[in-house]
């Protein structure tokens, strides 16, 4: 291990148990509250006037008769909002909230109503009268970037990108080192192909929700479904023009996320619509509404060119990578080029990427946001080169793994890193040798996350019985109040039922980042661990104040206060309870806390598995087997961790075989509904297999890696190149849904 | 929005051809109740038929089954006989959405919504199921082919409204069989759907056939080209050969979010090659 490692070697009681989460019985009872639970006295119902169009300048929007009729209460345009709002990204997000003078796609907000009803509240939309002059509309990424191609901004590209491209063209990026074409003059075999992916929804259960109140002194609450109210509070306050600490944001239960609650689209709309109403407003979404103006992730188009050897090894990478994030610049276009090769040690690599704008929803994080089209395209082309030089596709990863002390294709130097062992154990696995009957076929496929830490706050309380509350400021989407109560318990040796964690409101901690990034159990967990670790070093001090001797003479452990060393003076351990029971007489109430921008939060590898038979009669895709391997660091809790490895596939499969945003010539979103956005259900799947590798980040105190993102990248090439090869053509366009596979069947 | 719930057909077909606005059928509910929440329909009467007497049985008939309009598709897929005589229909029927749809929706109701894209209306066209309408000039007995009209329409005329389904007595060597293609598992709409219902000598040569598409145009086809290249045959390798290219031809689709027109031209072919070797073989010593 480094030298530089934080992480102690050390024996673990609780950390790597699986107790019961703490949110299970709330959540099976129903009395876990949503944010479509939450209520207020007098309050109003909320709804959200929508576009029709793709593409049209909003010539007026008369409210009167809305406003007049029985029951309305307020009614809100643009208009209502400041003019100007000086963070260019904040100003977006409140543009994709309540369109200024264009609505940019099919769903764009353009007025809202707050009445005592949803009956009067639907009628009053429809009295609302908006003057439209249609504009023409694109929502493919190839042909936004046509120079003739409808413009939906002007002059907002940066300085990246070269004169004469398309208005639609936000930024490029390029990342990569060494020297390509020498890279490609040393390979046996150069393969150059096309790839594309479509647009797919996060696909959370629970719709957008959130109540608000805005008193007449100017101070608000907010209660929302979010994986970030800091956030929120912060974003909503620069949209309002308020203060962030008049504005007061509680973050509900939530019913899935995966990226795509880590920005506002009700909030500051119910805000504004309570501030002029005088009168709590609550907006709860439906699926269409999820569906049309929420965050979708891009489509993708990617060109890839790799040079090989005729023993495997990679000679030079090459991928052009085009994303649309819909109407806003912000794709993850920038992500997808820096983790696209990052699994692989390469001399040569190159990657570009470019960020366009469509007549879509603003696209959304999702899941390892670019990372996993990325991934398709490079993985599929990597596959298809080692079956024409004859090579093992696992033997061509292990052979260009990245390792430590690997120059990675995005710039930073690898410390400790897990892929070569997930490559290792799959190779040894069973699956891997399993044999295949006809019309069946098996892909492999690695990908990578970067993981992120960052802002993070976390207050520990000892009550004077000697149970612990924790307080977090991250809504918790995957298990993370029983991660932190189990890693608090695991510090202060005491029970995990002794502890309970919560979510605190903006009030309460200071600034916490959005639950993203696979930050929480890396972030708040270091943060949570250094809490306990002040609340110790206090017991301690209070049990020196008891036995007069001095601070430094008292240690902590299991459980209990005890004197250093036989020079301390001979006396019996105190325990937390102890302790507690009697702290108002030591000097008051004992607390730890943490406040800190967390650092060294260790990349993330993963190699997925997979076995597919296709009926070539219909090209219908069965899932037969599914092994993910997967290094988490430390895995706190193995059944959380295996759950975000077999969500994360489940969902990349989706991605792969049926998920896709579909738009007819009219510009307007096809299947907004669950029906025909077709996410896979328990019964087309196998028991997703799972093996957890646990290779310690040296940047966490217990070797915590961040699990939740990696589980989605591999997966859209592992399946496509398991159909691939069961319908012996290479599949290049996803969702591989039943008619275009059998299109390519039938024209092989 | 009144809701009413009589208990005899005279009663409904009175309070349906005299309330004002627009009157809607409610038995199970699983098309409507969804449909109102999307604010498609407007309905200022809901009609409840379940307590209609009769309406939520299976009765023997004339050797074969009454299936009252009420009856909900978890109610035929327990039923054994009926099971055991045409499983096909039950099988299309129990398609439909998931269990907990299938404690509510029935097949009459699976019908009068006219999606083309039903899975029992095919199924029941195969098997030569009669329709009982109830209206203001009295009782009358049409085939199931002649009940939808295009997408979301029926023939049913104001007033008017499917009592029971009748699914004739099963003739010696006879079997049906449904299948439908979606992208998923279950909880999903046919793409294209097709039912074949077959009756056999004692020699194991067809002698009857019917064979029903869905999905495939505005309403369920009923494919005689495809029903004739089977009969005299003995259901074998010529026979569906010809099975698929005349389905094929009888396939009238359009593309859209759930499958292109060759997709669903070709796939119908497919289909009804798998449903008639399930039919023969349901048939039983025909094989």
């Amino acid at each position: 291990m480094a030298l530089d490692s934080k992480t102690e070697a050390r024996k673990f009681k609780i950390v790597g148990t699986r107790p019961l989460r703490p949110d299970g019985i709330d959540k099976v009872t129903g009395r876990a509250r949503f944010g479509a639970d939450m209520s207020a006295p007098g309050m109003l119902v909320g709804l959200i006037l929508r576009s029709p169009h793709p593409h049209a300048r909003i010539r007026s929007i008369d409210t009167t008769r809305a406003e007049s009729m029985e029951g309305v209460h307020a009614v809100v345009t643009r208009a209502d909002f400041p003019a100007f709002v000086e963070d260019e990204a904040l100003a977006d997000v409140l543009d994709n909230c309540m369109a200024g003078e264009k609505a940019l796609y099919d769903g764009h907000a353009v007025a809202a109503v707050a009445a005592t009803s949803g009956a009067v509240a639907r009628a009053a939309l429809k009295l609302i009268e908006v003057e439209y002059e249609l504009l023409a509309h694109v929502t493919d990424v190839d042909e936004a970037m046509r120079p003739d191609a409808p413009a939906l901004h002007e002059d907002r590209a940066d300085e990246t990108v070269p004169a004469g491209m398309s208005d639609n063209v936000m930024a490029r990026h390029e990342f990569g080192h060494g020297d390509i074409d020498a890279g490609f003059a040393k390979a046996d075999r150069v393969l150059e192909r096309g790839y594309r992916t479509e647009a797919t929804h996060q696909g959370y259960i629970e719709p957008h929700a959130c109540l608000a109140t805005f008193g007449s002194d100017g101070q608000a609450d907010l209660w929302c479904c979010t994986q970030g109210h800091y956030m929120v509070r912060n974003t909503c306050a620069a949209i309002l023009g308020m203060e962030q600490g008049r504005l007061r944001v509680t973050a509900s239960e939530i019913g899935g996320g995966f990226g795509g609650k880590t920005t506002v689209f009700l909030e500051p709309v119910a805000l504004m619509l309570s501030k002029k109403a005088g009168r709590p407003v609550k907006m709860v979404m439906g699926r269409a509404e999820v569906f049309r103006a929420t965050g979708p992730t891009a489509s993708s188009s990617i060109d890839v060119r790799i040079g090989m050897a005729k023993d495997g090894r990679i000679t030079a990478g090459f991928a052009e990578l085009r994303y649309q994030g819909g109407a806003y610049p912000g794709s993850p276009v920038d992500m997808g080029s820096m983790s696209a090769f990052a699994p692989y040690d390469l001399e040569h690599v190159k990657t570009v990427g470019w960020d366009v704008v469509t007549n879509r929803p603003k696209q959304a994080a999702y899941r390892a946001p670019g990372a996993p089209m990325a991934a398709f395209a490079v993985e599929s082309a990597i596959d298809e080169l080692a079956r024409e030089l004859g090579l093992d596709p696992l033997e061509v990863r292990l052979k260009n793994a990245a390792r430590e002390g690997t120059r990675a294709s995005y710039g930073p130097t690898f410390p400790a890193i897990g892929l070569e062992a997930t490559l290792r154990k799959a190779k040894d696995h069973p699956h891997w040798s399993a044999p295949l009957g006809p019309n069946q076929g098996r892909g492999v496929a690695c990908g990578f996350w970067f993981n992120f830490g960052g802002d993070t706050c976390v207050s520990l309380n000892i009550t004077p019985d000697g149970t612990v509350t924790v307080s977090e400021g991250n809504p918790d989407i995957g298990g993370s109040r029983a991660s932190m109560s189990m890693m608090a318990a695991e510090e202060l040796g005491i029970p995990y039922e002794k502890v309970r964690t919560i979510i605190a409101d903006t009030g309460a901690l200071g600034q916490n980042d959005v639950t993203d990034g696979s930050r929480v159990t890396f972030a708040v967990g270091l943060a949570t661990i250094e809490a306990a670790r002040a609340a110790k070093r206090e017991m301690c001090k209070r049990a020196a104040r008891i036995w007069e001797i001095e601070e430094d003479a008292v240690v902590w452990e299991d459980g209990a206060a005890r004197p250093a060393g036989p020079n301390a003076g001979k006396h019996p351990p105190m325990s937390l309870a102890e302790i507690a029971a009697v702290a108002t007489n030591t000097g008051g109430p004992i607390a730890g806390h943490c406040e800190v921008n967390a650092e060294g939060a260790g990349v993330s590898f993963a190699t997925h598995m997979v076995d597919t038979e296709v009926d070539p009669e219909t090209g219908a895709v069965k899932i037969l087997r599914y092994t993910v391997f997967q290094d988490a660091g430390k895995a706190v809790h193995p059944a959380y961790v295996e759950g975000q490895f077999q969500g994360g596939a489940v969902q990349g499969i989706g991605w792969a075989l049926n998920e896709e945003y579909i738009y007819g010539e009219d510009g307007r979103l096809q299947n907004a509904g669950f029906l025909d956005y077709r996410i896979p259900v328990a019964s087309d799947l196998p028991m997703i297999d799972t093996v957890i590798l646990e290779i310690p980040n040296p940047g966490h105190p217990y070797g915590v890696r961040g699990v939740g993102e990696t589980s989605i990248v591999p997966p859209l090439a592992a399946v496509a190149n398991a159909v691939s090869h069961a319908a012996g053509v290479r599949l290049t366009h996803l969702p591989i849904s039943p008619p275009r596979l059998l299109a390519a069947i039938g024209a092989k | 929005m009144h809701y009413v719930s009589p208990t005899t057909t005279d009663e409904a077909v009175r309070i349906l051809s005299s309330a004002p606005g627009a009157c809607r059928i409610v038995a199970g509910g699983t098309d409507l109740l969804v449909q109102m929440r999307s604010g498609m329909p407007e309905a200022d009467t809901l009609l409840d038929i379940k307590r209609i007497g009769g309406l939520r049985e299976i009765a023997r008939d004339d050797g074969g089954w009454r299936i009252g309009a009420a009856v909900s598709g978890a109610e035929l897929g327990e039923h054994a006989e009926l099971v055991g005589e045409w499983p096909g229909v039950v099988e299309a029927v129990n398609l439909i959405g998931s269990t907990q749809i299938q404690g509510r929706a029935t097949m009459a109701g699976n019908l009068c919504n006219a999606s083309p894209a039903a899975d029992s209306v095919p199924a029941l066209v195969a098997a030569n199921a009669v329709v009982r309408v109830v209206g203001p000039e009295g009782v009358r007995d049409v085939p199931v082919l002649d009940i939808p009209a295009g997408p979301g329409k029926t023939t049913l005329k104001r007033g008017e409204f499917v009592s029971s389904i009748y699914l004739p007595a099963k003739t010696g060597q006879s079997g049906d069989a449904y299948l439908r293609f979606i992208p998923r598992t279950e909880m999903d709409i046919a793409v294209v759907g097709c039912a074949v219902w077959l009756a056999f000598d004692a020699a194991g040569t067809c002698t009857e056939a019917r064979v029903a598409l869905g999905a495939v145009g505005p309403k369920v086809i009923l494919a005689e080209e495809a029903a004739r290249a089977l009969v005299g045959t003995r259901i074998d390798e010529p026979a569906l050969d010809a099975l698929v290219a005349a389905c094929s031809a009888a396939a009238r689709p359009i593309a859209d979010k759930r499958g292109t027109v060759a997709f669903r031209t070709h796939v119908a072919g497919v289909l009804a090659r798998r449903a008639a070797l399930i039919a023969k073989n349901r048939a039983g010593g025909a094989a």
